[in-house]
């Protein structure tokens, strides 16, 4: 991204001034190098959610933005709705609550370091990955239904977890105001046998090691300390979110003209919030929330079954459930006021400060986790939201290292064998059906996670808690 | 950063030929052939080929598909997604498409078989097609290409 094009306004912080329909300003957090490897698409993103009817204060990038769909992935936006502001289809994304949950497991390096490929094994074997892949679990319509409304405490309800689990998942594990009946038989369809599985992409479930403690107290509030064992699961509402957001980005692309919403890409399809297409969306989006936090639910049921089997003395624990691609209705401080809005995050994680009311009692005091996955070469990192990060972008941070380099172009670069070779050699052991799909995965064709990680830090956005390493990779 | 390389086709047919062009997070599918319904036959081709070999795909079984949209652009984008809902839906693959187009209702079938992880590798589920780069056109006359980003 040319620099010319934006004004500087901190060291971490640049702007794009409003020009032309922009309705606010593009603002976007990333060091100098970030930002020059950003691809001009980002910036044309960022411009183009600005002009959207009634987006609040600026149209926002994190630090690994890169060029998604209508919205750049990385992209914050809010809306509101007594200004004619809209829902987007393309601002949440085809993944919809796609997010990570990182598990403590009581356990310390050295005490999985022996059984590591054992362990790899079982988590592969018990956890459903990869294309074609299927629960155990099939759902029929009404059962469908009462986990489309109930999410991970409807997933509880069935024995897939215990009760405490809840308070540490956003929403109580429970997204209100979702609408079965507002999602279509085809996306049930979609979901009645993945339910319980990882997908496939760039999803994973990783055995991880605390490598560093950057911040001790807050790193203790967390349970975590350098040395300790912890499970990440990152995947999304699946084959039925999929669904969705493909039904309704062309039904709010065909009825944008009707609300008199000019698009200046099809992709940024949406819809006034108040419509009868913002409302069945929201009724729909909600539910794959719940579709999210119920399958992250089974795959924790799972995982434990299988640390029971094999590390017994483990005890596995949520530390927190955050998703990365949702609209959700928060208050924030606009102009001095409390002002109720539609938040926009895609690919772009929640980030609340300390206090928050929103927060679990035994997470309020410190702020919500934020949790950044990596790639299966590098590093996925823990941070905390901050007060200033509330006043910045909503409360919200980067969600991963975002790719550098695209697909097929990794895999001309890298053979799967190989990348798993290197990465054993280093003490990563991967497991994965589809060599091309580790190919596709591997490390190098993705920024620098901790530049990323650093930019979010330094900007504010939150704050760096722990650097976690892989031992165990299961890529679907 | 984009890198401008392609994966073309391992066969060029007088039917056409398919060609992934890059996206920094996905993957672009392009189809190019004489008329649209070979264009849109080769899109389903770089459809396939953005998950497994399309010619490791055994035409055992035929799905019949229709779809109608206002135009060529999202008739394509609701052909390719009707593959991926026959895909997911049907735990299968397709490797041989036959495409009729009559204004802008389309009617398919594609020839597949079930997934075998050991024999396709299967590298990643495609989610959906995208409106972004999505075109279809005739340029020069008699060369059609139809292509879209799809997000994997």
């Amino acid at each position: 991204m040319d620099l010319q094009r934006l004004t500087r306004h901190g060291e971490n912080e640049w702007m794009i001034e409003p020009q032309g329909t922009m309705r606010v300003p593009g603002v976007l957090y990333a060091t100098e190098s970030l930002i020059r490897d950003m691809d001009d698409k980002v910036y044309e993103q960022v411009v183009n959610v600005a002009t959207l009817p009634g987006i609040v204060r600026a149209s926002y990038a994190m630090p690994d933005a890169h060029w998604g769909y209508g919205f750049p992935i990385g992209g914050v936006a809010a809306f509101n709705p007594d200004k004619g502001g809209v829902i987007s289809a393309g601002g949440v994304g085809f993944d919809i609550s796609c997010g990570v949950r990182l598990l403590r497991t009581g356990l310390t390096t050295e005490e999985v370091q022996p059984i590591k490929e054992q362990l790899a094994d079982a988590l592969f074997h018990h956890v459903p990955a990869g294309v074609g892949s299927t629960g155990r679990l099939r759902l029929n319509r009404d059962e469908m239904d009462a986990m489309l409304s109930g999410g991970a405490k409807w997933a509880i309800s069935k024995g897939y977890g215990l009760r405490e689990d809840l308070a540490l998942i956003e929403e109580g594990g429970c997204m209100g105001g979702a609408e079965p009946s507002c999602v279509s038989d085809q996306a049930k369809k979609r979901q009645q046998d993945e339910m319980g599985t990882l997908g496939s992409g760039n999803h994973y479930l990783e055995v991880q090691r605390v490598a560093k403690i950057f911040d001790e107290s807050i790193g203790a509030a967390f349970g975590l300390r350098e040395g300790d064992v912890v499970v990440s699961i990152h995947c999304g509402s699946r084959g039925l979110g999929h669904q969705i957001g493909t039904e309704f980005l062309k039904r709010m692309a065909v009825s944008a003209s009707r609300h008199q919403i000019a698009l200046p890409d099809r992709e940024l399809a949406c819809a006034p919030i108040n419509s009868e297409e913002g409302q069945e969306y929201l009724g729909a989006m909600r539910a794959a929330i719940n579709c999210a936090l119920a399958n992250r639910q089974i795959i924790t049921h799972l995982v434990r079954e299988v640390f029971e089997k094999l590390l017994p003395q483990a005890s596995l624990t949520l530390l927190y459930d955050v998703s990365h691609n949702t609209c959700k209705v928060e208050t924030h401080e606009i102009d001095g006021k409390p002002a109720r809005l539609f938040v926009h995050r895609k690919g772009a994680t929640r980030a609340f400060g300390p206090g928050h009311p929103d927060l679990p009692p035994s997470l309020r005091a410190v702020g919500q986790p934020v949790l950044i996955g990596g790639t299966m070469g590098t590093a996925s990192y823990v941070l905390v939201g901050t007060t200033k990060g509330m006043a910045l972008a909503y409360g919200s941070a980067c969600h991963g290292a975002g790719r550098s380099m695209s697909r097929h172009h990794a895999t001309r670069r890298w053979q799967g064998r190989e990348v798993i070779k290197e990465l054993a050699s280093r003490g990563i052991v991967i497991r994965s059906p589809s060599m091309r799909g580790v190919a596709e995965e591997a490390p190098g064709a993705y920024k620098d996670v901790s530049e990323v990680v650093d930019a979010a830090d330094e900007a504010g956005l939150a704050k760096k808690v722990a650097r976690l390493e892989p031992l165990v990779c299961i890529k679907g | 950063m984009n890198h401008p390389t392609t994966h073309v086709s391992q066969t060029e047919t007088p039917q056409g030929r398919w060609e992934h062009f890059p996206h920094q997070a996905d993957m672009g599918v392009k189809g190019i052939g004489p008329t649209k319904e070979a264009a849109f036959e080769q899109a389903a081709l770089a459809l396939t080929g953005a998950i497994t070999n399309p010619e490791s795909v055994r035409p055992v079984k035929a799905v019949s598909i229709t779809c109608d949209a206002p135009d060529d652009e999202l008739l394509l984008v609701d052909w390719l997604n009707a593959l991926v809902y026959e895909m997911a839906t049907r735990n299968m693959l397709f490797g041989r498409f036959a495409v009729q187009i009559y204004d802008h209702r389309l009617q398919a079938t594609a020839w597949g078989e079930p997934v075998d992880v050991a024999r396709h590798q299967p590298a990643v589920e495609v989610k959906g097609a995208t409106y972004t780069a999505l075109s279809v056109k005739e340029e020069p006359p008699g060369c059609w290409t139809a292509q879209c980003v799809v997000d994997v």
